[in-house]
């Protein structure tokens, strides 16, 4: 049998996750200490655990409607409402899905006819450029700088816009560069985009990550953005939920209603399960998801004056969970460096080229971790900078 | 800065100053500045270590004593309780709401020593009316830290 001759070519084409490769070698060596992982290391809350428990002690355990659960529709609206003051109608506005990844996909799906443009914003988390190739589509990058913040700038923006540019996938606050939009940042691209067909897909799965005096902006809480805007997020990284595979994404009726349909045929509906415990994450764990977000605020500084300390540049991520550190001094590419210091310091970085081509020259190094773990692989970082001079 | 100071301590009493200073946006100095006066103004009272006794080669033993006493007039409780604060095998007294007045945590080598204590020093006091004693088996958290099997970390080394 030759799997060549049955297999889609557009997805055997498709590169693995650059993330794969280190993990490979950094799983093939013992005593490595890694800031290499992209999930909490917090515990879910217990009372969302518990009520899950309870939920299947009471034999809880059907499909619910495709959409999802209606209490949890409700009460996604009033978070959303509550958190980011965006309105939306439970019913038909809002999808339950499995994780904020299969909204991406579903909604990626639904918009794209072959040869339709994306633009993707890069560095930025590795799953778009796939998703929208898987789609048939054709992923236009904007390579976001370090002196703009790694933001997406106006100019770059109207560049990237041609007659076939489908939708523009807004993931923010960024994984791995920490970048946020602003409002200010978000009302520039909203004139660029006015008159125009183009959607907006906003990655928001971080939102409840923003740091400092600043919190987190939709681009569908700006002015004539909302009917242009599907936002999607998440109970992964706010609620400490990964492994429950839970995510939603609300916006306009006619394309939730299309993405409903596809999470129909494909999914039938988000485990029941995950569905009980988040509509309680939603009603009664505000104070759990603030605490877990300090003990992140004061990891992210401790992190960031950790690499200047020894003498890696490093910008204050403004949000998500990862700093993102210069490495050009060293006059390495970020694969040589995440490498070498893996194989000599046995520390487990991500190359930020992983997240793409403009990602060079930097590394990820996420703080879902222990301060004494922060510590531990800073030190040996800095041993492996002493060395190298 | 203060809240984030004794969050952090109490979390973890032996936070470095340079933590807790690049978590506050201050310097060492100021942080150190500030955990004087939270000792001098007597909200940070000591610096503890949970110690799991079991695993050492010297265990103590623990008892919960319920103790049902006749307040004075015009002090309450407060004498008693002053008075039961200062022996050394005592770890902690709570005046509690409920059937009984007062809980005493008592640290000793042996049961025998506990059950001598109860019954030479703490039931002979005047206004003590009745005592109970509880004794600890075994100890599955403290000071919010779980004692059993550590979990260890299931994530993946890079995700």
């Amino acid at each position: 049998m030759n799997y060549d001759n049955i297999l889609n070519k557009t997805i055997t084409e498709i590169k693995p996750s650059g993330i794969r490769k280190f993990f490979d070698i950094a799983s093939s060596m013992r005593d490595v200490i890694s800031l290499g992982v992209g999930e909490p290391d917090f515990p879910t809350p217990w009372k969302i655990r518990n009520e899950a428990i309870r939920t299947l002690e009471r034999g809880k355990t059907r499909y619910s409607s495709n959409s999802g659960l209606s209490e949890l529709r409700e009460e996604i609206a009033r978070y959303m409402e509550r958190k980011f003051a965006l309105s939306y109608d439970p019913e038909g506005e809002v999808l339950v899905t499995i994780g904020g990844s299969e909204a991406i996909d579903a909604c990626v799906r639904v918009i794209t006819n072959p040869g339709d443009e994306i633009i993707i914003p890069q560095p930025s988390y590795v799953c778009y450029e796939p998703i929208v190739q898987m789609a048939g589509g054709v992923p236009i990058i904007i390579e976001t700088k370090a002196e703009n913040d790694f933001k997406v700038t106006p100019t770059e923006l109207a560049v990237a816009i041609s007659p076939r540019t489908k939708a523009l996938i807004l993931p923010y606050p960024c994984n791995p560069t920490g970048a946020i939009m602003e409002k200010g940042d978000l009302v520039k691209l909203a004139e660029v985009l006015r008159g125009t067909d183009i959607l907006v897909l906003s990655d928001e799965i971080y939102a409840e990550l923003t740091f400092g005096e600043l919190s987190h902006v939709s681009p569908a809480a700006v002015e004539e953005m909302k009917e242009r805007t599907v936002v999607i997020n998440g109970f992964s990284k706010a609620f400490s939920m990964t492994g429950w595979r839970l995510g939603f994404a609300c916006g306009p009726r006619d394309i939730l209603r299309q993405m409903t349909k596809l999470h129909q045929f494909a999914i039938m509906c988000a485990p029941t399960t995950s569905q009980y415990a988040a509509v309680e994450a939603l009603r009664t764990c505000d104070e759990e998801v603030a605490e877990m977000m300090a003990e992140y605020d004061m990891r992210r500084r401790i992190m960031v004056d950790g690499f200047c300390k020894i003498g890696l540049p490093c910008r204050e991520p403004k949000g998500a969970f990862y700093a993102f550190p210069c490495i050009s001094s060293t006059g390495m590419t970020s694969d040589e460096f995440c490498e070498k210091l893996l194989h000599a310091k046995h520390v487990a970085l991500v190359p930020g080229t992983a997240f793409g081509q403009g990602g060079e020259g930097f590394v990820r190094a996420s703080y879902c971790y222990s301060t004494d773990h922060i510590h531990e692989a800073l030190r040996r970082v800095g041993e492996f900078l002493e060395e190298l001079k | 800065m203060r809240k984030r100071i004794l969050k952090m301590l109490n979390k973890n009493a032996r936070a470095s100053m340079e933590d807790m200073a690049a978590a506050t946006g201050r310097t060492t100095a100021e942080v150190a500045a500030e955990i004087g006066r939270l000792e001098d103004e007597g909200i940070i009272r000591g610096y503890k270590t949970v110690i799991d006794w079991g695993k050492t080669e010297k265990p103590y033993v623990s008892a919960i004593i319920e103790l049902k006493v006749t307040p004075k007039t015009g002090r309450g409780f407060e004498e008693i309780a002053e008075r039961i604060t200062m022996f050394p095998e005592v770890e902690s007294v709570y005046l509690m709401s409920g059937v009984y007045d007062l809980n005493v945590v008592v640290k000793c080598r042996t049961f025998e020593e506990v059950a001598m204590f109860v019954a030479k020093e703490l039931s002979t006091l005047e206004s003590v009316t009745s005592t109970a004693t509880h004794f600890v088996l075994r100890r599955y958290k403290e000071l919010d830290v779980a004692l059993g099997v550590k979990e260890p970390d299931e994530r993946g080394l890079i995700s």
